[in-house]
């Protein structure tokens, strides 16, 4: 037969209209083009012109039409009317909804705020969230970050004023040597793909991918290390060995921008030992080796030394700050022979890779003809790049030193001169800030009143124990424990301990739980088995819940739905007004400022309302002063989108930083613009501002870049932002555990915080690990590390109910190296137990070679409770998929009262912890342990169809694939 | 039997950089999401939300890991899709016709008019290229987003297959591969790319760039070693103090 080529329409109608928005599919932040067709979504592509993924998109965010029409999508309000978690519910209004809200929530304002517990998931609205707090005079309030990443923040903050990922970024372009550390695959993804697809093609540049699994990016690493778990920061600090052995650091960065030269107060067992010397205003003190004296350590021209031991005018001594660090780490205990068992990366390779690193940084050093101008208005003509620069993120912070270990690879970057600087790392507006921020945790005893706000954000940056929130007996005011003795630095909060706290009425009961976007009875919780227990515990005396009433909003049937008294349901990310605000997490890249919104492309054809609506509308109710008028009206009657144009922080300063001023022709500052939304949907939904060249670099003391900053309100004043190689605030909480000053910590917090507060950064085995192995019986009894991975086409549990994602990533597996598997006489697709010092769980195993031989990992948050998400209860991710969450505790191993199981300076959730054992499982059914009775279909979520015909809607009239269908008509 | 076109005007394809893939699925979706209201609409999904989905896909990524015998192992992700070969054993052996490869630009394509479900295309390609929608009763395949690069609807720069447009590393090319001068068969040339079981003889004209040699031994020229620490000398002499000591200005 002859070729007989149809007719091919190749230029059909594609669209009505083009609406451009910001992707939710997970944290990122694109932008999207959403094209619309006959009133539907068509498709979703990456906007060319956005300056986070420039017309890119990853998995998630090309299926996004498949979250938007999700059959889990809630419908209305709803009151649960069966018992907690049987998911018996009643459709409500949204008046009744409101109603029963502001009567729990009244009640507790007129009494005491504290009662409630306020905690948002992955919201990307923080500032307005944490105001609302504040307003409502509550303390506890938090969002995710303290079972996320909150290690790297606090980290990055008190150590060089900035982060990875959220307020930092790779000079991709330029870099030579690029190192990535335990990074979950499906954060900050486009930026990453699309920088790692541009190094690897140049010759010059390499990629060293350091990571217990070797998934996605670690695949395509020039050399991965496959670390054993929690050994980061003794590899680090060897890197600092090799480094200062060899004298391959940056002498002149250190003096320049770092507190490396100055002074440590050196009075062993006093006070004021391993303080910073101060002059009589509080100036740092360095020792001027020109005039021989001490003199203010931030001004220009002096000549620090970085060795020595000084005598200052009061006749105590002092020693500059970099010869404490150097003492330390050239220290024998971090040569690499002495740590390559730990670590599982051998001597040689340490060295070598320090080596690499020396290379990059000194022998291809950058200079730009870029001429810019320090703090103290000094002109410099080049512009000088370190090459070298790192990413980390989950695999450092998930871990109970991750603190720690952050800081160490600051200080590692600090070493060679790369923050902020041409091929280095460097800031994204509003950072850099000062180190660590100047805001303090509102929320101390007295702060919290009946019908009044907080004095301040319950979140911000403690710099000494007179900064905590505790008692007058030094126990923890928060539900939570943050900021308490045994998580002095909890920046983000402790999400993950807050339903074990409000069961336990640790420090004090709770009335009402309300949480956003959080599926605290699933994969968000530590413990879930228990968790479920806790949140259905009646109060004997009562009668009641432990935990009374649990307010929850989503947009969709997670697990956590079923656990709520009341459900305000959200809409979907293509419904709505949200924005990527300068208060919050913007989308500014290093070359400068940029924010966006979300605009509503579709409206809902449910009655469901935006989160952030019926925030606004809940604060006028209750009264709350920044939501309502002095005459008592709504101060923000049309919602969310009224507050984004009209709010102001300060004068001048809202939630959006482009248009602004009453003509729309003002930026960063400016009095509100009433057509300020339509400016940004004119402007593809996002604003920048990019920075002159010469304030491209070296933020932290470029002059210009300064003021400008300040002038916008994102640093206090125009100061050279100095990086802490030494950090004092640390050291503040060191003396006081050794008895000196008025905030003395109860004896049962002393030792651990004389442990793991010091002004260096130090390494120690994980804490589970240690508790397990000083349990002499046990010894060896846990040998394994288990650990997660994000699959990059899902996020967290959202991907699940996405018919396309899910037949990605419907499924898990326990991964494993071969070896470790023959140990065990096991073969692929056997079922194994896997068991923790806590539970133990059931699952498939699959064997690959890129693991680390002492360690199993599984994809994270794909397992599913049966009947949740809307997914039928014989699907796979109930069936088969598991989660680690069950084996891992929310308490650190012990009898007694217990720590949580979290970094013991910052309270991050110690996931990766995480130490198990393994045996085979015997035949049987093939099914994942433990399972739970199936959730019950929450009323209102539309029938799940059995076939999806997507897109046969957009054919041509009359074609014959547009009928109806029975199905597998064909053989 | 189903007769191929003596020649073809160009050879339009893709080339993969194995080299640069991530595994990410971002191909494998955004191709799924265009297509399924494109040409080919819809792109089924059976059991969307219960046990076993099973949809229509042009593009799916497969992850393996190689082993070079010697202890040295490599995880390679692997993109998948028609190849449009040049001598397609797919449309050779079509009963009716349907399946065709198109004279201007050697796109192979299925007119689901005429394609009667019979799956003998899915049996002949060896590349495991085709995907049959048992609900429409009919064979589907990459177009090469057909209705894409040619669409005057759309702007200029996104007239370019969807997996390409979205791939987020830049991994994915499209071109003319007849052409030795474009830039696409340039790619090829430079990095050595190459053919999907060219033995087979249907000449593919997809092709995939290798992974580059990993820079894994060292790379830096200089070689360390450690200089005497000189922590317990006078600071005058040339250690460690000494060198920590010279005069540096803030």
């Amino acid at each position: 037969m002859a070729t007989t080529q149809e007719r091919v329409d190749t230029s059909p109608k594609v669209s009505d209209e083009v609406k451009y928005s910001t992707c939710y599919m997970c944290a990122c932040r694109c932008g999207i083009r959403v094209h619309i067709r006959d009133g539907q979504v068509r498709y979703i592509d990456g906007n060319p012109d956005h300056p986070v993924n420039r017309g890119v998109l990853c998995a998630k965010g090309s299926a996004g039409i498949m979250q938007h029409l999700s059959p889990a999508r809630l419908s209305g309000p709803l009151k649960r009317v069966g018992p907690r978690g049987s998911g018996e519910f009643e459709a409500i209004s949204w008046d009744e909804a409101l109603g029963i809200a502001c009567g729990w929530l009244g009640q507790i304002r007129r009494t005491d705020p504290g009662q409630l517990a306020f905690f948002t998931g992955r919201d990307q609205s923080q500032s307005l969230t944490g105001m609302w707090a504040a307003e409502f005079g509550t303390r506890n309030y938090a969002a995710h970050g303290g079972l996320c990443s909150v290690n790297m923040a606090a980290a990055g903050l008190y150590t060089i004023g900035g982060s990875f990922w959220e307020f930092g970024e790779v000079d991709w372009a330029r870099t030579r040597y690029f190192m990535m550390f335990g990074v979950a695959e499906d954060h900050d993804s486009n930026p990453i793909k699309i920088g790692l697809g541009t190094l690897k093609g140049r010759e010059d540049t390499k990629f060293v991918s350091i990571n217990p699994v070797r998934t996605g990016y670690s695949a395509i690493a020039d050399e991965w290390l496959g670390i054993r778990p929690g050994t980061d920061g003794l590899f680090v600090m060897s890197l600092i060995h090799q480094l200062l052995n060899n004298q391959k650091v940056d002498l002149d960065y250190l003096v320049r921008y770092t507190n490396a030269p100055w002074l440590v107060i050196n009075q062993p067992g006093q006070a004021d030992d391993g303080l910073i010397a101060r002059d009589s205003d509080g100036h740092p003190l360095a020792w001027d080796k020109t005039s021989g004296q001490a003199v203010n350590a931030l001004l220009p021209e002096i000549t620090p030394a970085l060795a020595g031991t000084y005598m200052l005018a009061d006749g105590r001594q002092a020693r500059p700050a970099f010869e404490l660090m150097a003492e330390r780490y050239l220290d024998e205990q971090f040569a690499p022979e002495k740590v390559e068992q730990q670590c599982g990366i051998d001597a040689q390779t340490i060295r070598r890779i320090a080596n690499e690193l020396a290379h990059a940084a000194f022998e291809q050093a950058i200079e730009l003809d870029i001429p810019w101008t320090d703090w103290a208005g000094r002109r410099h003509e080049k512009t000088i790049g370190r090459p070298v620069s790192v990413h980390a993120m989950r695999g450092i912070s998930a871990h109970s030193n991750g603190f720690h270990t952050c800081r160490a690879i600051h200080v590692l970057q600090m070493l060679l001169g790369s923050i902020d600087c041409p091929g280095g790392f460097r800031y994204k507006a509003p950072f850099p800030k000062p180190a660590p921020p100047p805001t303090r945790p509102a929320g101390k005893c007295d702060d919290v009143q009946a019908n009044t706000p907080l004095p301040g954000m319950p979140l911000g940056f403690v710099s000494g124990p007179e900064d905590l929130l505790v008692d007058d007996d030094g126990g923890p005011r928060r539900i939570d424990h943050a900021y308490s003795w045994a998580y002095p630095l909890a920046a983000h909060g402790m999400m993950h301990m807050v339903i074990h706290n409000a069961w336990a009425g640790d420090p004090y009961p709770i009335n009402t739980l309300f949480l956003y976007m959080a599926n605290m009875s699933w994969n968000s919780s530590m413990n879930t088995a228990q968790t479920m227990q806790m949140l259905t515990d009646m109060d004997e005396a009562s009668g009641e819940y432990k935990i009374p009433h649990i307010i929850y909003s989503d947009a969709y049937a997670s697990e956590m739905v079923s656990y709520a008294d009341l459900v305000l349901p959200d809409t979907t990310y293509l419904e709505r007004w949200d924005c990527m605000s300068m208060l919050d997490r913007p989308i500014s890249s290093a070359e400068g400022p940029a924010d966006a919104i979300r605009q509503p492309v579709v409206q809902p054809d449910r009655d469901v309302r935006a989160f952030q609506d019926v925030l606004i509308d809940l604060g006028a109710r209750l009264g709350l002063p920044a939501f309502t008028n002095p005459s008592g009206t709504a101060r923000y009657p049309g919602g969310y989108p009224d507050y984004l144009v009209n709010h102001e922080r300060c004068e001048g300063i809202g939630p959006l930083s482009g248009w602004r001023g009453k003509n729309g022709d003002q930026h960063g500052r400016g009095e509100p613009n009433p057509d300020q939304l339509q400016a940004y949907v004119d402007n593809q939904c996002f604003w920048q501002d990019p920075l002159p060249e010469s304030q491209q670099y070296y933020k932290h003391a470029n002059g210009p870049y300064l003021e400008y900053a300040a002038s916008m309100e994102w640093v206090p004043d125009a100061s050279q932002i100095i990086m802490q190689l030494y950090s004092e605030p640390l050291q503040k909480f060191a003396l006081a555990a050794l008895g000196h000053g008025d905030f003395q910590p109860l004896e049962k917090y002393r030792e651990r915080i004389k442990l793991y507060f010091d002004p260096l950064p130090i390494w120690y085995p994980p804490l589970e690990e240690q508790l397990l192995n000083n349990r002499g019986d046990q010894h060896g009894a846990f040998p394994l590390h288990a650990l997660t991975q994000r699959p990059m086409a899902m996020y967290h549990s959202w991907g699940s109910q996405n018919a396309w994602l899910r037949q990605i990533y419907g499924t898990n597996r326990l991964y494993m190296h071969p070896d470790l598997a023959a140990e065990h006489d096991l073969e692929d697709d056997d079922w194994v137990y896997l068991e923790s010092h806590h539970a133990r769980i059931k699952a498939q195993i699959r064997t690959m070679t890129g693991c680390n031989r002492d360690t199993v990992w599984t994809w994270n948050a794909i397992g599913k409770r049966k009947g949740a998400w809307n997914l039928d209860p014989n699907a796979s991710e109930g069936r088969e998929g598991f989660l680690l969450n069950h084996l891992i505790s929310e308490l650190l191993p012990g009898k007694g009262k217990r720590f949580s199981n979290s970094d013991p300076v910052t309270g991050q959730a110690a996931w990766f912890d995480l130490k198990v054992r393994l045996r085979k499982a015997e035949a049987g059914e093939a099914l994942s342990e433990p399972q739970f009775e199936a959730l019950s279909p929450v009323p209102g979520v539309q029938d799940r169809p059995d076939v999806l015909r997507f897109g046969q809607q957009f054919l041509p009239a009359g074609s014959w694939r547009r009928k109806p269908k029975k199905r597998n008509r064909a053989p | 039997m189903t007769g191929l076109p003596p020649s073809t005007g160009k050879k339009l394809g893709l080339v993969t950089d194995l080299d640069i893939c991530v595994g990410c699925h971002a191909c494998s979706v955004s191709c799924k999401e265009w297509n399924a209201g494109g040409h080919s609409a819809p792109l089924t999904d059976l059991n969307p939300y219960a046990h076993d989905p099973l949809g229509v896909w042009f593009n799916r990524v497969h992850v393996y890991e190689t082993d070079d015998g010697e202890g040295h192992t490599q995880t390679v992700n692997f993109p998948r899709s028609c190849l449009h070969c040049e001598e397609p054993a797919c449309v050779t052996v079509c009963p009716t016709g349907a399946s065709y490869k198109r004279e201007e630009d050697g796109i192979v394509l299925i007119n689901a008019d005429t394609c009667i479900g019979c799956k003998l295309c899915s049996w002949a390609c060896p590349y495991g290229a085709r995907e049959f929608d048992s609900d429409d009763g009919v064979m589907k395949k990459c177009t090469l987003c057909v209705d894409r690069i040619y669409n005057e609807n759309l702007p200029e720069d996104d007239r370019v297959p969807a997996c390409v447009q979205a791939c987020p590393t830049q991994a994915r090319h499209f071109g003319d591969l007849g052409d030795p001068a474009s830039d696409i068969s340039q790619l090829v040339e430079r990095r050595g790319g190459f053919s999907l079981m060219p033995e087979s003889g249907y000449k593919p004209v997809n092709q995939y760039l290798p992974p580059r040699q990993r820079k894994d031994q060292a790379v830096a020229t200089l070689d360390l070693q450690n200089v005497p620490s000189g922590r317990n000398d006078d600071p005058q002499t040339d250690g460690f103090l000494g060198w920590i000591d010279k005069m540096l200005s803030r």
